[in-house]
């Protein structure tokens, strides 16, 4: 039987391969076939998807990706847009800032220190703000260090001294987004009930906020000004936190496009996040007589919280059934 | 000075990876870096074609371009190389390059990548030519032994083609005029601003 089956097998292949040597020189159009006929052709491919992409034989997917032109787009934006964009907002916003200053000068206290002192800040959130603020300025310098230091920086220092320093910057920016990303998220979650937008902020935006001008517009705990720091921390931080996330984890789910799009998003938010910032250190430091204290010491002056956050005063003056709790100035 | 080049002739390439492997061995590339690669397009279909891709050593490099520490610089023979002594591992010229080409020992925990690696045209880097440190850290150095790069060398179908780009796109040509067909120099017009006209 099995001899059978060979044989059989054996007739079988031996017309299989009369057919295959007699089947080509039996058709006359076998010198006119174009073997390119149905070939795929690059310009056509990069016209209709931009990428092309095939299948290879190693694990690295991503080197599936044969070609892909877009990668020039993104260097002219790294290389020019975000620069464009990252210097205009942050150098701009300082010029404003400095000019202000000229102009209007400091926010003084008009009533002067009265000496008794009101809990603004407890220590915990005196806590995650500083924590956040630390890793926000050595972000930002070092994320800076991306964009602008081999124009700026490179040539003063030397190419192996920048390298030493980029490293580090690089190792710092990858961890310090962890209690950066953590402290975004506290004070997100922990400022939330006030700094819901309302009625108030509609009047105190009226009013130029007491910044401009020299009136003093009702606020509770924040206004409007400090309700927009705080919106802008919380999804400027996300923005940042989110891209910046992809940028550590890259090809984790994403492909070569999406990484480039995280970091043009990273970027633009960054610079925009850096410049906003610089008008919150400002009125929190030079801008405002008597504001560091809240921050610093965690209290400030009764008048200073009379003039700027009248209505929080009173709620707090309110819920201690006593005028004011005196703090032992020492 | 020749403008060195790589082109791959899609018509010939029969994907047998030989170049890949010659590309590993001749330089002692790490395991999970690949300099050289091969892309099929069109996979069991018609018009099935394989393409061998490395760094084209593109004109204006992107890489070179974007790369925050400027570890990249050009050779005479217009050949496109980096210090990873320089390098930082930031993973922006992956970004840039139009074919895939920087390559990294870790994938990426933390952004933690080390130093970027890629096709040299086997022509080392800027250690001095032939010493172990040039070997060690960017492969075989066959440029500067007059020889070109091995993945094109034992090319069996002779489909990857290097060398001076006025050359190979001669040899090219010909081939093209002579059977009467060519899918194109793929690559050229993004590496080097303009294909081969047949």
């Amino acid at each position: 039987m099995a001899r059978l089956f060979a044989r059989i097998r054996t007739i079988a292949a031996a017309f299989g391969l009369l057919i295959m040597v007699i089947g080509p020189a039996s058709s006359p159009l076998s010198a006119q076939v174009d073997p390119n006929a149905s070939a795929v052709q690059e310009q056509q491919l990069l016209n209709q998807l931009k990428t092309i992409q095939g299948l290879g034989t190693i694990p690295d997917t991503k080197s599936y990706v044969l070609e892909h032109p877009a990668g020039r787009d993104w260097q002219y934006f790294h290389n020019v847009t975000l620069r464009w964009i990252a210097g205009i907002a942050i150098l701009g916003f300082f010029a404003l800032i400095v000019i202000f200053y000229l102009v209007r000068g400091s926010v003084k206290l008009e009533s002067g220190f009265s000496g008794r002192k009101i809990v603004r800040f407890n220590w915990f959130e005196r806590f995650v703000h500083w924590m956040t603020a630390v890793c926000f300025i050595i972000l930002g310098i070092s994320g800076l260090n991306i964009t602008f230091g081999r124009p700026l920086l490179l040539p003063l220092i030397g190419p192996d001294q920048f390298t030493a320093w980029s490293e580090w910057a690089k190792y710092a920016h990858n961890y310090l987004s962890f209690p950066f990303t953590l402290g975004v998220i506290l004070i997100a979650l922990m400022w939330l009930a006030g700094n819901i937008p309302n009625r108030t902020d509609v009047e105190w935006l009226r009013q130029g906020g007491g910044i401009i001008g020299d009136k003093h517009p009702a606020a509770d705990r924040f206004n409007a000004g400090q309700k927009a720091v705080y919106w802008v921390v919380v999804l400027g931080g996300a923005a940042v936190a989110v891209t910046g996330y992809m940028l550590m984890f890259p090809f984790y789910g994403t492909a070569i496009d999406t990484m480039q799009r995280a970091e043009m998003v990273h970027g633009v938010a960054a610079a925009c996040f850096i410049a906003f910032m610089l008008g919150h250190i400002y009125i929190g430091t030079l801008g405002m007589q008597g504001a560091f204290e809240a921050m610093g010491e965690g209290t400030v002056d009764v008048n200073w919280a009379k003039e700027h956050h009248s209505l929080w005063l009173a709620k707090e003056m309110e819920r201690e059934s006593k005028p004011v709790r005196p703090v032992p100035a020492e | 000075m020749a403008r060195m080049k790589f082109l791959c002739d899609a018509d010939r390439c029969i994907e047998c990876n030989a170049c890949v492997t010659a590309c590993k061995n001749e330089n002692e590339v790490p395991w999970g870096i690949n300099r050289r690669r091969v892309v099929t397009l069109n996979d069991g279909k018609p018009g099935e074609r394989s393409i061998s891709m490395a760094c084209m050593h593109c004109t204006d490099a992107p890489c070179a371009a974007v790369c925050p520490v400027n570890c990249f610089y050009t050779t005479a023979d217009a050949v496109v190389l980096h210090s990873k002594d320089l390098c930082i591992g930031c993973g922006y010229c992956f970004y840039a390059c139009p074919f895939g080409a920087p390559q990294y020992p870790r994938v990426g925990n933390f952004g933690s990548r080390g130093k970027m690696d890629k096709c040299t045209y086997c022509a080392g880097g800027p250690e001095p030519d032939g010493s172990r440190a040039q070997f060690e850290k960017y492969g075989a150095n066959r440029l500067a032994e007059g020889k070109l790069p091995l993945c094109a060398e034992m090319c069996s179908t002779k489909s990857l083609l290097a060398g001076d780009g006025e050359v190979i796109a001669q040899i090219y040509k010909e081939r093209v005029s002579r059977r009467g067909y060519g899918s194109g120099a793929w690559g050229w017009q993004t590496a080097y601003g303009a294909t081969i006209a047949t």
